[in-house]
C-alpha cells in the first residue's frame, strides 16, 4: 500500500483493515491524529483525505491507498501557518489541545467549501467533541480566518 | 517480531535526539550548566543571549498554569516576557533536589493559589541578586539601582547592564532572606491577558501528549479489566491470537489482561479474541436500582457523622409551622478525558523510565518505584502534556499497570493505552449522591433551621483509604457546612455509602453536585415565601468577610446579566452563587422551554472572584470551559450499573455537548484582592443551580435530579 502523507510518499505493509489512524500513528509515527473513541464519534482522529475530512479511526487504510493525507503536522506551508492555525493562536483557542488538530482540519475543510461560513454552517461542519469546551473560541476563530482569507482575495 | 533490548545508555542518547525529543519536557539540562547559561536559582536560568528559562513544576492539561505560574516569576524578576522560555521540571529532578520545586500535582485548582508565594519570591530574589551584582560592579549603592525589563539601571549615571551580563555574578551572591513582594496593583505583566506559551506547538501538532511517546523498539499494550468492578481473570486462552501478526505477548495479571503488540490496534483487536474467564467476585448482581435503595436508606439512617451542628436544628424543625423538604439526586459521572489513560514504562535492570499523562508526577514516581521494587532514585518520570485530566489522571492505577507490564518485558519500552471503552467502564467515577434538605421557615419566609443529610460515598475513604476526621468526607458534604447564609440552626450530617463502584475526583468534585442541591433548595425556600430569588439570597447573607464576597459576586453577575431588566416573553432566568477552591462564583442563566421540552439557553453569565487574576484571558477560557463541561453533565451525564458492571461504554451512549449546542457565555472576572483562589474548577459550581432555577422559572416544575434528559428535556441552540 502507498500513502502520501503531508507531501511525503510512504509504502506500507499492513493489514488492509487496519484503520488509517493506526497506520499513521504506529507505523509512520505521525502523531497529530489522536485516538479518542475508535468509533468515529469524537473526531480527534480527523485528517484530510484528498482535502476531505475523515475520521481516521474508522477508515480502513486500504481505502486510502494511493491517496493524499494531510495531518495537522502538514497543514502549515513551508513554515507559514494556515490562516486557521493563525486564527487559533490569535484567539487562544486550545486548552489541552488533544482534539485541536482534528478541529483545525475540520475548520480548514469547511472554509474550503464555504469561504464565508454562517454560524449554521459552522454548527453543521464542526461536529468534533472538545471536552475542555473551546467551542465559543473556535467559532470566533473560524469567522476570523474567513475574514482574513476574504481580505486576501 | 524483532525488538532489540536497549541498554540504558544508548536509550538516553536516542531519547535526547530528535527521534524522541518532545517539544516540551526533554530539554532539561542533565549535566552541569553550559558556559553561556547560569542558574540564578532553582526556577530561573539566564543565558548570555538574554533569553531566560523559567521552570514550571506542575503539569499541563489545558488549565493554562504553564503560562500563568511563570508569569508570576517573570513579574517579580522584571524579565522581558518576550525572552522567556518555559521548561517543565521532571519529577526526578525535584526528588534529587530535595523537593526544591515543592508540590508538583495539578489538582484542586491549586497551582497558582498554593505556589504563588514561593514563585513570586523566586523571581524577586533573583531580581534582588541581579541588582546587587550590578551595584557591586558599578560600586554604587543598591538603592540607586533598579531593574527594568531584563536590565539593571543606575539612573544617576545612566549606566545599564543586561541580566545576561550580570547573571554569573548574581548567582554567586547569597540569596536574600528578606524578600518583599510587589503590591499586585503595581503588576505590569501579571494581570494582563497574555497568550499561552504552548498554543503554537498545539496548533502545529508538535506538542507531545502521553499517547504520542515514541521510542525505539517500543511495544504497545491494550488491556481488559474485569467487566464487574473488582473481579479477576481466572484463566486466559490466547491460542487464537498467539501467532497473529505483531502479537508479542498475552499477559494475565489477574486484575487485568494485556495483549502486547507492535501496534496498538493489533493489540486491541487481538484482545477481543482472547478468551478470558472472569471471576466476578461477589458484586455480579449489583444494579442501579439496588444502589439507589442503599442511598435512600442513608437518608433515614440513625448512625451518621456530623459535619456541622449549630443550635438545635431537629427541635426547631419539629416546632416549626412551615417545613420545606426535598430530596436531590446527582448521578455517577465519568471523566472521559479525550486522551484515555496512558503510560509508557521502560525497565532496564533496576532503572525505570516513565512517560505518563499524569496530574501528579511525584505520585507517578513513587507508584512506579513501589511497583517495580526499585529505589526511587532509579526512576525518571517525564510528565507529558495531558489530553485533559479532569481529576482522573492524579490516580496512578495506569502507571502501576504499565510498570507491571514493563517488568515482564525488561529492556523494552511498553506503552499502555486504555481503549475508550476501558476508560469509561473502569473510571474512578464522580460519586452519585442523594441529599435530603429540610428547612423550617418563619412567618417572614426566612429559614430558621436547615438540616442537610448527605447519603453518598467518600472518595477519601474509598479511593485514598484515608481515615476520615469525625467520619466526614469534606468533598461529600462540600458547600453545606460552610454555607454563608444566616440560619440560626444548621445541622449537616453524612451517611457514608460504600459500594463496589470505584469513585474519584472529577473536576469540581463535591462542588460539581452539592451547589445544585443547596442553591436550588434555596430557590425553593424563596418561592415558598413568595420572594424574589436574588433579593432573598441577599437578605440571607450576613455582614462578614465571606458572605460579603458572595454578595459582591452575586451583584456583579446580576448587574452584568441585567437582572433588573425585563426579559423577552417566554424567556426566564435563574441565579446561584457559591464559593469553592478559594474563589467566589455566581451564575445567571436565561432559558426558554418549548412544549416539547426543548431548552434554549439564551445566555449564560458566569463570574468569578479569584482574589487575583494572573492571566485573565486564561481565566475566561476556564469559565467558558467550565460551562461546557457542566452542561454535558447537566443534560446527559449519567452512568448506570447492571449486573455489577457499567452499562455505558463510549461517546455514543455517554453524550458530550458539541459546537451546535454551545450557548452564548459571558464572563465576569472580578478580582477583589486579599486572597488567592483557584480558577480551573470553581466556576462549574453555580452553573447547574442557576440553570435549573431558570427552568423552574420557565416551567413551574422543580427538577431535583440530574441529568435533565431524564425529565424529558433536550438542549437546542438558542
Amino acid at each position: 500500500m502507498k500513502l502520501n502523507v503531508n507531501g511525503q510518499n510512504h509504502t506500507l505493509d499492513v493489514e488492509p483493515e487496519m484503520p488509517l489512524l493506526w497506520a499513521l500513528r504506529d507505523e509512520l509515527d505521525i502523531k497529530g491524529p489522536k485516538y479518542g473513541c475508535g468509533i468515529a464519534q469524537c473526531g480527534s482522529c480527523t485528517v484530510l483525505l484528498n482535502g476531505e475530512p475523515v475520521r481516521s479511526c474508522s477508515y480502513p487504510v486500504s481505502s486510502a491507498d494511493g491517496q493524499q493525507v494531510i495531518s495537522i503536522e502538514g497543514l502549515a506551508d513551508k513554515g507559514k501557518l494556515h490562516a486557521v492555525q493563525q486564527a487559533w493562536i490569535d484567539h487562544q483557542v486550545p486548552q489541552c489541545g488533544y482534539c485541536q488538530g482534528g478541529q483545525i482540519l475540520a475548520a480548514v475543510a469547511l472554509l474550503k467549501k464555504k469561504p464565508q461560513p454562517s454560524d449554521q454552517d459552522i454548527d453543521a461542519a464542526m461536529t468534533n467533541i472538545c471536552r475542555c469546551g473551546t467551542y465559543a473560541r473556535m467559532r470566533t476563530a473560524i469567522h476570523a480566518a474567513a475574514r482574513q482569507a476574504g481580505g486576501q482575495s | 517480531m524483532n525488538t532489540t533490548a536497549l541498554n540504558r545508555r544508548r536509550f538516553l542518547q536516542v531519547s535526547s535526539s530528535t527521534a524522541a525529543s518532545l517539544s516540551l519536557g526533554f530539554v532539561w539540562p542533565n549535566a552541569a550548566m553550559a558556559a553561556d547559561q547560569t542558574e540564578v536559582n532553582a526556577w530561573i536560568e539566564i543565558h548570555s543571549d538574554e533569553s531566560i528559562v523559567i521552570r514550571y513544576a506542575r503539569t499541563e492539561m489545558g488549565q493554562g498554569s504553564r503560562t500563568s505560574a511563570p508569569m508570576l516569576i517573570a513579574e517579580e524578576l522584571e524579565a522581558d516576557w518576550q525572552k522567556v522560555r518555559v521548561v517543565d521540571v521532571p519529577a526526578h529532578e525535584n526528588l534529587s533536589r530535595k523537593r526544591a520545586y515543592g508540590d508538583m500535582a495539578s489538582v484542586g485548582s491549586r497551582t497558582i493559589r498554593m505556589s504563588q508565594d514561593y514563585l513570586r519570591k523566586a523571581g524577586a530574589a533573583a531580581r534582588i541578586m541581579l541588582i546587587e551584582a550590578a551595584a557591586q560592579r558599578w560600586s554604587v549603592p543598591v538603592g540607586e539601582c533598579k531593574a527594568v525589563l531584563g536590565h539593571v539601571l543606575h539612573n544617576p549615571s545612566h549606566k545599564k547592564l543586561s541580566y545576561g551580563q550580570l547573571a554569573a555574578e548574581a548567582a554567586k551572591l547569597t540569596p536574600p532572606k528578606d524578600i518583599p513582594l510587589k503590591d499586585p496593583k503595581t503588576w505590569t505583566l501579571a494581570g494582563k491577558p497574555l497568550p499561552r506559551v504552548d498554543i503554537t506547538d498545539i496548533v502545529t501538532g508538535k506538542i507531545r501528549f502521553g499517547v504520542d511517546v515514541q521510542l525505539p523498539g517500543m511495544l504497545h499494550a491494550a488491556i481488559a479489566h474485569s467487566p464487574v468492578f473488582g473481579g479477576t481473570a481466572k484463566s486466559v486462552d490466547s491460542s487464537k491470537v498467539d501467532n497473529r501478526r505483531g502479537i508479542v505477548k498475552v499477559i494475565n495479571l489477574g486484575e487485568f489482561v494485556a495483549v502486547v503488540a507492535d501496534n496498538w490496534w493489533r493489540a486491541k483487536e487481538a484482545l477481543r479474541d482472547v478468551a478470558i474467564d472472569w471471576d466476578n467476585g461477589k458484586n455480579g448482581g449489583v444494579n442501579s436500582a439496588g444502589l439507589m435503595q442503599y442511598y435512600r436508606d442513608g437518608l433515614t439512617q440513625t448512625e451518621v457523622a456530623t459535619s456541622r451542628n449549630d443550635g438545635d436544628t431537629l427541635a426547631a424543625l419539629q416546632a416549626a409551622s412551615k417545613v420545606i423538604e426535598a430530596d436531590y439526586y446527582t448521578p455517577y459521572l465519568a471523566h472521559a478525558t479525550m486522551e484515555p489513560m496512558v503510560c509508557t514504562a521502560l525497565l532496564i535492570d533496576d532503572k525505570l523510565d516513565i512517560w505518563a499523562s499524569t496530574q501528579n508526577p511525584e505520585s507517578t514516581l513513587t507508584s512506579a518505584a513501589a511497583t517495580a521494587e526499585v529505589p526511587q532514585e532509579n526512576v525518571r518520570v517525564f510528565a507529558m502534556q495531558m489530553g485533559g485530566g479532569l481529576g482522573r489522571k492524579g490516580t496512578q492505577d495506569f502507571t502501576r499497570q504499565a510498570v507491571a507490564l514493563a517488568m515482564r518485558l525488561p529492556g523494552k519500552p511498553v506503552k499502555l493505552m486504555w481503549s475508550r471503552e476501558e476508560d469509561m467502564q473502569h473510571d474512578l467515577y464522580r460519586p452519585a449522591s442523594l441529599v435530603r434538605m429540610r428547612a423550617a421557615l418563619d412567618t417572614s419566609g426566612k429559614p430558621q433551621a436547615l438540616h442537610v443529610r448527605v447519603s453518598a460515598p467518600s472518595i477519601f475513604s474509598q479511593l485514598l483509604r484515608m481515615p476520615l476526621q469525625n467520619g466526614i468526607d469534606n468533598q461529600a458534604v462540600a458547600c453545606f457546612p460552610d454555607h454563608p447564609y444566616a440560619i440560626p440552626n444548621t445541622l449537616v450530617d453524612f451517611a457514608m455509602r460504600s459500594t463496589h463502584v470505584p469513585v474519584g475526583f472529577w473536576r469540581t468534585v463535591g462542588h460539581s453536585q452539592n451547589p445544585f442541591v443547596r442553591e436550588c433548595f434555596l430557590d425553593e425556600l424563596a418561592h415558598a415565601g413568595g420572594q424574589e430569588p436574588l433579593a432573598y439570597r441577599l437578605s440571607l447573607l450576613p455582614n462578614n468577610e465571606k458572605a460579603n464576597r458572595d454578595r459582591s459576586m452575586l451583584m456583579a453577575v446580576a448587574k452584568a446579566a441585567d437582572w433588573d431588566k425585563p426579559l423577552p416573553a417566554g424567556v426566564h432566568r435563574g441565579i446561584a452563587s457559591v464559593d469553592g477552591y478559594g474563589s467566589w462564583t455566581a451564575c445567571v442563566c436565561e432559558v426558554s422551554v418549548s412544549a416539547r421540552g426543548e431548552v434554549k439557553i439564551h445566555r449564560v453569565v458566569i463570574g468569578i472572584d479569584p482574589g487575583y487574576a494572573v492571566n485573565p484571558d486564561n481565566i475566561q477560557a476556564q469559565l467558558q470551559g467550565s460551562v461546557v463541561h457542566g452542561l454535558s453533565a447537566i443534560f446527559w451525564g449519567e452512568l448506570t450499573v447492571k449486573d455489577g458492571r457499567l452499562e455505558q461504554s463510549n461517546f455514543h451512549d455517554y453524550r458530550m455537548m458539541r459546537m451546535n449546542e454551545m450557548p452564548k457565555v459571558e464572563t465576569v472576572i472580578a478580582p477583589t484582592g486579599g486572597f488567592w483562589g483557584g480558577v480551573g474548577e470553581p466556576a462549574q459550581a453555580p452553573l447547574a443551580p442557576a440553570l435549573v432555577n431558570a427552568l423552574f422559572a420557565a416551567t413551574g416544575k422543580r427538577i431535583r435530579s440530574l441529568p435533565l434528559k431524564n425529565h424529558g428535556l433536550s438542549l437546542v441552540k438558542a
